[in-house]
């Protein structure tokens, strides 16, 4: 029982991971290979609000969401806008800026900047507690990160199905050239959809870091898990992303309790190869023959 | 005559005006014209290892041999063929364990165990890599970046091939200088190859499944073959990279699947200039060095070499060789009317 609920919990995390690349490259087809690094920045700005400005948790929350969605703009605004179109270069691109972002955290010793090594960063959780039920024992931390979970899927639903930006987003993924046809300005909204991945990313990095340390090299585990999500769950499809991120979460459990945690990565990558191989476009995502395979 | 007259005359005018190709040389000022760069590069690459100060350096330059070799690889596929295989990481990995184990549990000597690893090795990519081939551009990309992942993760979750440990003592190269000139050699042979492969018939289908492979389907060719053909040779480069650096480190392990191996290439590439065969491995005899040298610095090496990557990126997309050939065809001098 404990295990579906932690699987749950887990699959929630890797939906939180997935949500903001998802947003991004699944609505405007921005391969954001920055997004891990993003997710970092916004765990190191909030620390550092926290611990060396004392601002209280919330208010320190809200700035470094701000923070983190210009930062996602300026990439866009500066760099990845000279190569929108070449997927090879803006993955190149996203990701050089990603390396250059995490590499550039560690660095030491420049205008007594000490570099965030260490174990000794560590977010506060929303809220200190455990539930403790006879059958199970769960800090309330986790369930929040449900709760959250679940408020940021019905908030992104809805926006990219009702409100007009998040229509105009849809349009761009399925036709650029007709939704600039009919006035849409793809680079604006390649901004704002680069807003929102970012404040996502910082949302997700808020909820999952309490449950470990703020550390650089989560930003390449949450790379390659939102990625995974995206790939398997199939691109653009909420109900798909969710989907992976459940099978994901669940998986990578039950493996961790009945196997051992090394067979994780083997599920994962397995997972990500065969899927890309038996159907590009992933369990729920739309098929585009032509455009994925001969 | 008050004063002669004079115009500009590009070097290569007379080359250009006959045919546009290499083949209408009929003067050894032409000859030269065209020579001069290709032994150019034969000659910098077999001189430098006697040039370069001391052992160390030595050695870093048999390592930017090695990503030349994959930036070679990884450019023959993305922009010959259009396989867009951001493995490299995989095929170093599987030819070096393949002649690494050979090497540590049957005691094969390297002049075996390479030739060994790099045939078995391009084998193996090729049918990992078969299923994939239908898929394309991105797609073909992500897969093929999942390999060396994969291969880690069943490496550290089963322990084969002693997990995590790797094999340690592998043998060396009897003599340093086999070691540097090998490699030196297989650099010089694989750029030369493979532009010749590229102007031959298969070259021109190896173009046509890369701009329209539709088109190259309808005039009956089977393009899951071609593009085998062209993975299998691409990968036939990549693993001798990686059965050399097995003998060369004297150690097999997880490091061989490094994401290293796969992003340095790339930005050997594209800093190189693609599509030109030659210039990622110019791309990657620079950066390789540069890279050494900025060892000292510690992580601001890799913050650095992200900005040149994306600055060539976005300024220069073209690339270091690309350029210098315009450059070169471009040039012009006074002659007499």
């Amino acid at each position: 029982m404990d295990v579906i609920v932690y699987g749950l919990v887990n699959g929630m995390t890797f939906f939180l991971m997935a949500v903001g690349f998802s947003f991004v490259y699944g609505i405007s087809r921005l391969p954001n290979f920055a997004h891990g690094a993003l997710y970092v920045v916004t765990g190191f700005i909030t620390w550092s609000f926290i611990e060396n400005a004392g601002l209280p948790f919330w208010l320190s929350i809200l700035i470094s969401l701000i923070i983190v969605s210009l930062a996602g703009m300026a990439i866009y605004r500066f760099i990845m806008i000279r190569v929108r179109g070449m997927p090879i270069s803006e993955i190149i691109v996203s990701f050089a800026i990603a390396l250059a972002i995490l590499e550039g955290l560690r660095l030491q010793g420049i205008g007594g900047f000490k570099g965030f090594i260490g174990p000794g960063y560590v977010l506060p959780p929303f809220y200190d507690g455990v539930v403790a039920t006879s059958w199970l024992m769960i800090d309330m931390h986790r369930l929040l990160i449900i709760v959250v979970g679940v408020l940021i899927l019905g908030c992104t639903w809805l926006f990219t199905h009702y409100h007009r930006i998040g229509l105009a987003l849809k349009a761009m993924a399925q036709h650029e050239r007709a939704a600039l046809m009919i006035g849409i300005n793809s680079d604006r909204m390649a901004l704002v959809a680069l807003a929102i991945g970012s404040a996502l990313a910082g949302i997700a990095a808020i909820a999952i870091m309490p449950l470990g340390n703020v550390n650089v090299e989560s930003g390449y585990h949450v790379l390659t898990h939102a990625i995974a999500v995206c790939v398997i769950g199939g691109l653009g499809s909420w109900a798909g992303t969710l989907l992976a991120a459940l099978v994901l979460g669940l998986g990578t459990t039950i493996m961790s309790a009945f196997g051992g945690t090394m067979w994780n990565n083997v599920l994962i990558f397995g997972l990500i190869i065969f899927i890309l191989i038996v159907r590009p476009s992933g369990l729920l995502g739309k098929q585009k023959e032509l455009e994925e395979r001969v | 005559m008050a004063d002669e007259e004079r115009r500009r005359e590009r070097l290569d005018r007379g080359i250009k005006a006959r045919t546009g190709g290499l083949y209408a040389v009929n003067s050894w000022r032409e000859i030269g014209y065209l020579l001069a760069p290709r032994a150019g590069l034969v000659l910098v690459l077999l001189v430098a290892p006697l040039v370069v100060p001391g052992l160390y350096w030595q050695r870093v330059l048999c390592f930017a041999a090695v990503y030349a070799l994959l930036a070679i690889s990884f450019d023959f596929l993305a922009e010959r063929v259009g396989l867009v295989c951001i493995g490299g990481a995989f095929m170093i990995g599987v030819g070096g364990y393949i002649s690494g184990s050979l090497n540590y549990y049957l005691g094969l000597p390297a002049a075996l165990t390479i030739p060994i690893g790099t045939l078995g090795g391009a084998v193996v990519c090729t049918l990992f890599w078969l299923p994939c081939l239908p898929l394309r551009g991105i797609y073909f990309a992500v897969v093929t970046f999942m390999f060396p992942f994969l291969a880690t993760s069943i490496i550290l979750a089963t322990g084969l091939f002693r997990g995590t440990e790797g094999l340690s003592p592998v043998a060396g190269f009897p003599n340093a200088w086999v070691g540097i000139y090998l490699i030196m050699v297989v650099v010089l042979v694989s750029i030369f190859a493979l532009r010749r492969l590229c102007g031959e018939d298969i070259g021109l289908v190896f173009a046509g499944v890369k701009d329209n492979d539709q088109a190259v389907l309808a005039s009956a060719v089977n393009i899951t073959r071609v593009k085998v053909y062209a993975l299998f040779i691409a990968t036939l480069i990549g693993c001798f990279a990686g059965a050399y650096i097995s003998h060369f480190s004297g150690f097999v392990g997880v490091s061989l699947f490094a994401v290293d191996f796969t992003i340095m290439p790339i930005a050997a590439a594209i800093m190189g200039g693609p599509g030109s065969i030659a210039g990622p491995a110019l791309g990657a005899f620079i950066l390789a060095p540069l890279s050494e040298a900025l060892r000292g610095f510690g992580q601001l090496r890799v913050v650095l070499y992200c900005v040149v990557l994306v600055a060539f990126i976005l300024f220069k997309p073209e690339g270091l060789l690309n350029w210098a050939t315009r450059k070169y065809h471009q040039f012009e001098h006074w002659v007499k009317v």
